[in-house]
């Protein structure tokens, strides 16, 4: 399995991760320096934050859990051996609906879960940023579509998202850096299918290069993006923002996890206890800033209570942990007649956004979603058809021996955000000896009434392009809220720019910001608000307000 | 249905082992995985006796004189206490959930036959292990263990998850398998590239 045994970023370099077995400069603090920011996490948020505050000026470290990936040498073409790239210290998942875990909605190493993720680069719908008052569900967010808008453009730009021309939803937009990718098979039978029920689909606008950027080539197709990219065409934050910020002078510290925000007699934090190498060390930092998704910054926030803070930081309100959402995520495969042969190309490559943006009577539910075509590979479809279908033995056998001519369509589906889906911290330990995390979670009415309609439509696109032996399986993805932004201290943990509302200097920036899930992938939105972030910490820094 | 049939005859994803769509570090991995199957250590003899019987059953390869190794890679997986990351609520921790539960299905194949699961019938065995994925158990056996939940979260998966990792199941299923630095040329319907696999209809497959 893939593993990395001792931390790579150390002696003042840093791995290459364009050059084999090369290595970059990269400036190293002492823990007693006092460094402007300690980040946790590195991935969509706290990479893409550790960028923009050291290009700000700041000096910033930032700590990650696992490895220092050098894609190019470690990352195999095999789906059990990358298996190595997800969180698997212990979790508890309970509730109605427990959510799967591990590969699932995680990532261990620098750059997180963008290393493995589907490289779907989708903007939020402008008016789910005031569900309540646009759309009457859900909750308004603190800040607007406008305000984001900037930053959504400043991530696609480094990120070269490949996207089409014309993206047929949401506010009108400026063409995308780098030119779509041509469509593979399944999402080809997908386009099929929405064009004969009357339904607009798009190349979907994907992180993964379709032309050449710097020493990384264009994407191969080579269909592994779940597994971690070999050839560096996927604009993971390992490839972008985090060699930006060591050139920018941030420190990144690998196989470093944190156990603990560090508080001061005074009630703010001081710095964070970490364990690298076998050891607990301590990092003095001015300011600290979580990024460890949905359950781990919960978990590390009510993880470090102390007598001023018994129930944990910034929990006041008891609101930590609390309305955590995933996206719902029903699948409807078919049986095709032509040869497929989805294990091409990135996973995803067509969307349709129709009933994100159909506010009609059609709908008996609040919210939306979007589906897009599939591409599982073997050990995944495998699982699929047993553990979901219930199909073993020899009739397994032989059913998979169908895989070229399968098709698949999966949604991701807004969750309401309810209190009761939460995560909390265990009695039980993990190797660390820090508490491990539980998370419950059951959907409410509204996401069985928003899944039930999406398998109607998916089953209609499907019938409509040819798909024979309909099935339906059942899946999440995604992890957002636990952290929750808002204008109001007493119904949220932080406020607009992810600054806690009781230690001015703890602040939160990752997918446990989001007050709502929306319809579409969070990462891009995740990326837009840690750039937001950088440049709003920027301006507090001139004015002295930090 | 004991017959097995493929499509792809004439494909072994092995033949481009060296070619441009297998790095060194995916032949280094994949060369381990077939030449290093390792050596009992968490399972006692009647465990591994017991599972390999069951996996027989849910992934039978009467087809191959040397069958894909199955049961090496689980006693593999709890000597190592490679957990998936999570656990459900309702379950135990991940070894104890397969002690448990393969002793459990050893007793139902006592009581309901008077002898050893690995002693029945394999149509006594498929239907001892459809009730175990339907819950219709003896809790007595079972105590708090969920037995469907054991069956589809632990066993049904890794014996599938493990055999679907196997070069000689992607090439029955007429899969690409590894590609990298060379990915694809050809993505859009009934299109393939000379190094895929050419799918054969059964009639000329049996020809």
């Amino acid at each position: 399995m893939l593993d990395v045994a001792e931390p790579r970023a150390v002696d003042g370099r840093a791995p290459d991760v364009f050059r084999r077995g090369k290595w970059i400069p990269m400036r190293t603090y002492r823990d007693g320096d006092q460094v402007d920011f300690a980040i946790v996490g590195t991935g969509a948020g706290g990479g893409t934050l550790a960028c923009k505050l050291a290009e700000a000026g700041f000096s910033v470290v930032a700590f990650d859990a696992g490895p220092f990936w050098r894609p190019l040498e470690d990352f195999v073409s095999d789906e059990s051996w990358q298996s190595g790239l997800y969180w698997t210290d212990n979790r508890i998942t309970g509730g109605a609906d427990p959510v799967e875990l591990g590969s699932n909605n995680s990532g261990r190493g620098v750059g997180g879960s963008t290393v493995h993720y589907t490289m779907i680069a989708l903007r939020w719908r402008p008016e789910w940023f005031k569900a309540k008052s646009k759309l009457g569900y859900g909750r308004d967010w603190p800040i607007g579509f406008d305000e984001l808008e900037p930053y959504y453009e400043e991530a696609e730009e480094a990120l070269k998202i490949s996207g089409p021309l014309r993206y047929p939803w949401g506010k009108r937009r400026k063409r995308y850096p780098y030119r779509a990718h041509p469509v593979n098979a399944p999402g080809l039978v997908m386009a099929r299918g929405c064009e004969r029920i009357g339904i607009k689909w798009s190349p979907i606008p994907l992180a993964t290069l379709s032309a050449p950027r710097g020493m990384a080539h264009p994407c191969v197709y080579r269909g592994f993006c779940a597994y971690g990219c070999s050839t560096n065409a996927k604009q993971s934050v390992l490839v972008t923002f985090i060699p930006r910020a060591i050139a920018a002078g941030a420190e990144v510290r690998d196989l470093a996890m944190v156990g603990k925000v560090d508080i001061g007699n005074h009630g703010r934090a001081t710095g964070l206890t970490y364990h690298r190498n076998g050891e607990w060390r301590h990092q003095k930092a001015r300011h600290v800033v979580v990024s460890g998704y949905a359950i781990e910054t919960p978990r590390l926030l009510l993880n470090s209570a102390c007598s001023q803070f018994p129930d944990g930081l910034a929990n006041e309100n008891g609101l930590v942990g609390t309305h955590v959402m995933i996206h719902s995520g029903p699948g409807v495969w078919a049986t095709m007649d032509e040869q497929v042969r989805q294990y091409k190309a990135p996973p995803c490559m067509a969307v349709t956004e129709h009933w994100n943006y159909d506010d009609s009577d059609s709908k008996d539910f609040h919210g939306g979603y979007a589906f897009m075509s599939q591409g599982p590979l073997p050990v995944g479809w495998a699982q699929a058809m047993s553990v979901q279908r219930g199909l073993w033995g020899m009739a397994l056998r032989q059913e998979m021996t169908r895989y070229n001519h399968v098709v698949g369509l999966r949604i991701v589906g807004e969750t309401e955000p309810q209190r009761h889906n939460r995560v909390e911290v265990a009695d039980e330990k993990d190797q660390y000896g820090l508490r491990i995390p539980r998370m419950t979670f059951s959907y409410s009415e509204n996401d069985r009434r928003l899944m039930k309609h999406s398998i109607g439509s998916m089953r209609s696109v499907l019938e409509a392009a040819g798909g024979k032996e309909i099935w339906v399986d059942d899946d999440t993805s995604h992890l957002m809220g636990g952290c929750r932004m808002g204008d109001d201290p007493g119904d949220s943990v932080v406020n607009k720019d992810g600054r806690s509302w009781s230690i001015p200097n703890l602040w939160v920036c990752d997918g446990s910001l989001f007050p709502t899930s929306g319809g579409v992938n969070p990462s891009l939105t995740i990326q837009a608000l840690a750039c937001r972030m950088g440049d709003r910490i920027a301006e507090m820094g001139q004015r002295g307000e930090l | 249905m004991t017959d097995f049939r493929t499509p792809y005859p004439t494909y072994d994803v092995l033949d481009k082992w060296d070619t441009p769509s297998w790095n060194d570090q995916t032949r280094a991995a994949i060369g381990q995985r077939l030449r290093e199957v390792p050596q009992r250590r968490f399972l006692s003899e009647e465990q591994w006796s017991l599972l390999q019987a069951i996996v027989d059953r849910l992934m039978p390869q009467p087809d191959r004189e040397e069958p894909v190794p199955i049961v090496p890679w689980i006693d593999a997986l709890l000597h190592h206490n490679h957990t998936p990351g999570y656990r459900y609520a309702d379950m135990p921790p991940m070894r104890e959930a397969w002690v448990n539960g393969l002793k459990a299905i050893g007793a139902e194949a006592r009581n309901r036959h008077g002898a050893l699961f690995e002693q029945l019938s394999a149509d006594d065995q498929d239907e001892l292990l459809r009730d175990v994925e339907h819950n219709r158990v003896e809790s007595r056996y079972w105590g708090d263990l969920p037995a469907g939940g054991f069956f589809r979260h632990h066993l049904l998966k890794e014996v599938v998850g493990i055999y679907y990792s196997h070069p000689h199941a992607w090439s029955e299923i007429g899969y690409g398998g590894p590609a990298s630095p060379r990915g694809y040329a050809r993505l859009g319907p009934d299109e393939r590239d000379p190094w895929e696999a050419e799918e054969l209809d059964f009639e000329d497959a049996d020809a």
